[in-house]
């Protein structure tokens, strides 16, 4: 093993007073202290838009109920889907991109390190600019709040004659300051993993969590630009009189929805995808097996990554295409069913003769796979073209993309948190209080979102404040709101349990989870260089080869 | 190294005392299963119009499919986690190290391929039948203008002008009756949608879409705007009211009347025309022609107010005017602060409009 010189800083920012360490923060650019406080935000933010979902529920408990005004209502749940999306959804991804590509290709940082830096305050002020709407936006004309155009901001409800005073302009550049982040740190990934990888790491030689977080970070790439083209243009419409979006003047009202939705389609499986990711390291882990059909699983993250950018129009069935057109978008839809697929086919094929041990993170990960087996089979559902003139806005498909995106995304988020949280500060989480919160979270899930099918089968539409009583939606929005609570008291167990177990935890080791990657094998938590000596690998499970010098991976790969 | 895994394999449950909640929340999660029938109004699932019929034979293939691969795949999954759970008392050997094997990966790619082949079929056929049906020989046209929050129902072929209630004639076996809708927007998009009789299209401005509706029982049928659009999106319900033909007829001609002015409602009158009123309403044979509200020509014929958030009572109506944000929230007609006598007369005149 070669040896590189390395200058150690002076502080590690563990010691000091709290200036010192607060100061540490704001000059940091350790991808570990960033990937940390990117899922600390994104953790924040999800409490606080969590809380706002809470408020949608409570009113939506009761028929006619007048807790929140409708003007209030629409705020509440576009400020909901823009913050999960952008404040939560995009920077916990970033946040375990950050902490763990390197580690796990044996890299000292990220190939940009300042530029990291750059990224997460760049997202974290886009976010404090969107809430700051709240108090903003009205301006001197006394117009607006917050944004309250649905997080799909469709035109022309955002033009100027709909959408007085500045709450889209606050969307429109909170999103465009919070896109810049997610852009360069998604081009940062990509040079660190293309130029840093240690000394034997070919490329199908990486954990597959890093080669889900590369295909991903070429999908923000590309996916990414339209949407901030079509906000700068519906800017220009806004500020500088261009006619884009503005139908009065000839404008189209359906160029926004291509713009939005061939960002809006990849975007989900850019959440997805890191899920997978997580998914895909933890269950061998956990079952004592290798992944099973490792380039198949590589080749099918290429698939969904490519086939996800020819989908989007799959939201507008209902806007009047033809019928070639909507068969051609219901096609490619079902074809991306193929891959995801053959991942759940491949983790099932990983677990399948395994020694399967139901530690927290392979808990939520089982959790998971049900949840997005059925995720996935409403997919199909929505895809059906004419069955989708009938589901699509309504409850129906908010059920259904809640059990991807809590179901699949938070699910896999969770295990992650489990699984790495004793490599980032040395102690175990709870297990009791992590058995409290995956049991609550689970009922509380399936009693907020089960029956939403029901409720949009049975006619009703998203995205309303209220409705009256007499079309047998009252049980359904009742169990709904109750399963909020369960939630809530869930997400609870989770805080308490990262926080007390910060001190009080059982001390980890390196390698409490028996596991195989790199980031094992150095200290819990790593030190600010990560590697003594950087490592060198001759499999995709090095720490297999040094615990069975006489079975390496090597020899069958 | 002793990793932990080896030392506990660990009780699922918290303890023993948190398995009364966690029972009792499981029991509330079945409930929701059988709690509750289901409504009769708008129910996807009770299809009474061709293109929702359509889209009904569609679904059940859909559903049919998909439980069988929710069955198989969720049992494996199901087997595979209880059959391969690490037990109490197995060795610390770790398990036979499989990487892959072509065979099974090529077959659990082949068969997604051909499920998806079928599903393709269901979908393309479906499409183009809904979507390319010809219009039948006395189709009935109606052009539908979604408002910030209100349908324009306009009828050009019978000249008649109305909202939010779509009358339209039913179909029978003998005799088929195709209603085709031309839905325009007037402001920003809005969404056609009435379960039982066929799948929702958009209403969008500067823009023209088609979609058509053949009603089989006589009876109203209820839908919502679809399309969130603006702050009374959820109070935009739209109501068809299917007739038989003899009837439907009676109804046109109905329609195609116009008022008469009844010499007592003289005072409200002549108030309703000397306020801003009839900027936005219209009534047919009179000044007013205003487009940007309902048209009242035969205001009392409709079942609601404010489409759909109020029933058209008179009581309703004088409060409606009084303060329209009172009972829906964000509508723009404006308030026009109107005396409690000038409310009266209003009221009275436009009882007459029937």
């Amino acid at each position: 093993m070669a040896f590189q010189e390395i200058a150690l800083p002076q502080s590690l920012g563990t010691t000091g007073s709290i200036t010192e360490r607060l100061h540490e923060l704001v000059v940091t650019v350790d991808h570990k202290k960033l990937g940390l406080m990117y899922i600390g935000t994104a953790l924040i933010f999800l409490i606080v838009s969590g809380s706002m979902a809470g408020l949608i529920r409570a009113q939506l408990a009761v028929p006619n109920n007048d807790l929140i005004s409708p003007q209030v209502f629409n705020r509440l749940f576009t400020m909901h889907g823009t913050a999960m999306i952008f404040l939560f959804g995009m920077p916990i991804v970033a946040g375990l991109m950050n902490y763990l590509v390197p580690l796990m290709i044996g890299a000292r940082d990220m190939a940009f390190p300042r530029l990291n830096a750059f990224g997460y305050w760049m997202f974290l002020f886009g976010g404090l600019l969107l809430f700051f709407s709240y108090l903003a936006a009205p301006g001197l004309s006394g117009h607006g709040s917050a944004p309250d155009v649905g997080w799909f901001a469709y035109a022309p409800l955002t033009g100027r004659a709909f959408s007085q005073g500045h709450s889209t302009d606050y969307w429109i550049l909170a999103l465009l300051v919070s896109g810049i982040g997610s852009i360069v740190s998604a081009i940062n990934v990509i040079a660190t993993i293309v130029s840093l990888r240690c000394k034997g790491m070919t490329l199908m030689r990486m954990p597959l969590f890093v080669w889900l977080m590369l295909i991903v970070s070429g999908m923000i790439l590309s996916a990414l630009p339209p949407l901030t083209a079509a906000q700068i243009m519906l800017l220009l419409d806004r500020f500088l009189g261009s006619r884009f979006f503005d139908t009065q003047a000839g404008g189209s009202a359906v160029l926004w929805q291509h713009f939005f939705w061939i960002f809006g389609h990849p975007e989900v499986y850019i959440l997805m995808i890191p899920g997978f990711a997580c998914v895909s390291e933890i269950i061998p882990v956990f079952s004592r097996k290798p992944m099973f059909g490792y380039p198949m699983m590589v080749a099918a993250t290429v698939m969904i990554g490519s086939i996800s950018m020819s989908v989007w129009a799959h939201h507008m069935f209902s806007v009047g295409m033809t019928s070639v057109g909507n068969t051609f978008f219901a096609v490619s839809t079902m074809l991306v069913g193929i891959p995801t697929g053959i991942k759940i086919f491949n983790w099932l094929g990983t677990m399948y003769g395994g020694k399967i041990r139901f530690e927290l993170p392979m808990i939520f990960c089982i959790g998971f796979l049900f949840q997005f087996l059925i995720a996935g089979l409403t997919g199909i559902m929505l895809g059906v073209a004419p069955f989708n003139w009938q589901l699509t806005d309504s409850y129906f498909v908010v059920a259904h993309f809640h059990y991807v995106l809590i179901g699949g995304l938070l699910f896999t988020i969770f295990a992650a948190i489990y699984y790495w949280y004793p490599k980032a500060f040395g102690r175990m989480l709870d297990r009791k209080l992590g058995l409290w919160h995956f049991w609550l979270f689970l009922i509380g899930f399936h009693l907020t979102f089960d029956p939403q099918h029901i409720a949009g089968i049975l006619g009703m539409p998203r995205r309303i404040y209220t409705f009256d009583p007499g079309r047998g939606w009252e049980i359904y929005n009742l169990i709904s709101s109750i399963g909020a609570i369960f939630q809530a008291a869930g997400l609870l167990c989770l805080v308490a349990n990262l926080l007390l177990s910060l001190r009080k935890g059982e001390r980890a080791g390196d390698d409490p989870w028996d596991a195989w990657t790199l980031e094992w094998t150095t200290t819990s938590p790593p030190p600010e260089y990560n590697f003594e000596t950087l490592p060198e690998v001759r499999s995709r499970r090095p720490l297999w080869d040094l615990k069975h010098p006489k079975d390496p991976d090597w020899k069958y790969e | 190294m002793t990793p932990r895994l080896l030392k506990r394999p660990g009780s699922l449950w918290p303890g023993r005392k948190s398995a009364l909640p966690l029972a009792l929340a499981t029991g509330m999660l079945a409930g929701t299963v059988y709690a509750g029938a289901p409504g009769q109004i708008t129910n996807i699932f009770e299809p009474l119009s061709t293109p929702a019929e359509s889209v009904y034979q569609s679904a059940l293939l859909t559903l049919a499919i998909c439980a069988v691969i929710f069955l198989i795949v969720g049992g494996l999954l199901l087997y595979t986690t209880i059959r391969f759970r690490r037990r109490a008392g197995d060795d610390s050997l770790e398990p036979p190290q499989i990487y892959g094997s072509n065979q099974i990966e090529l077959a659990w790619t082949v068969i997604p391929i051909l499920i998806v082949f079928v599903l393709v079929l269901v979908t393309a056929r479906t499409t183009a039948d809904v979507q390319n049906q010809p219009a039948l020989p006395d189709s009935l046209n109606v052009t539908v203008v979604g408002h910030q929050w209100w349908w324009e129902i306009r009828y050009p072929e019978l000249g008649i002008v109305t909202a939010n209630e779509l009358h339209v004639p039913v179909s029978n076996a003998a005799k088929r009756k195709l209603t085709f809708l031309r839905l325009e927007s007037a402001d920003v998009a809005h969404s056609f949608w009435v379960p039982q009789l066929a799948g929702k299209t958009d209403l969008i401005p500067n823009r023209v879409n088609v979609m058509w509706i053949e009603p089989k029982q006589v009876g109203t049928y209820l839908g919502n705007c679809a399309e969130y659009c603006g702050t009374q999106h959820a109070r935009m319900l739209v109501r068809v009211i299917a007739h038989e033909p003899e009837d439907f007829a009676r109804w046109a001609a109905a329609q195609q009347e116009t008022g008469v002015e009844e010499p007592r409602v003289k005072d409200g009158r002549q108030l309703f025309f000397a306020t801003s009123c009839i900027n936005c309403h219209a009534i047919r044979g009179t000044v007013a022609k205003g487009r940007f509200g309902p048209d009242l020509t035969h205001l009392m014929s409709r079942d609601t107010l404010a489409s759909g958030a109020a029933r058209n009572t008179p009581e309703k109506l004088r409060g409606w005017m009084r303060n329209p944000q009172t009972i829906k929230d964000g509508a723009l007609m404006p308030d026009m602060k109107l005396s409690d006598e000038e409310l009266d007369h209003i009221t009275a005149y436009l009882q007459t409009l029937k």
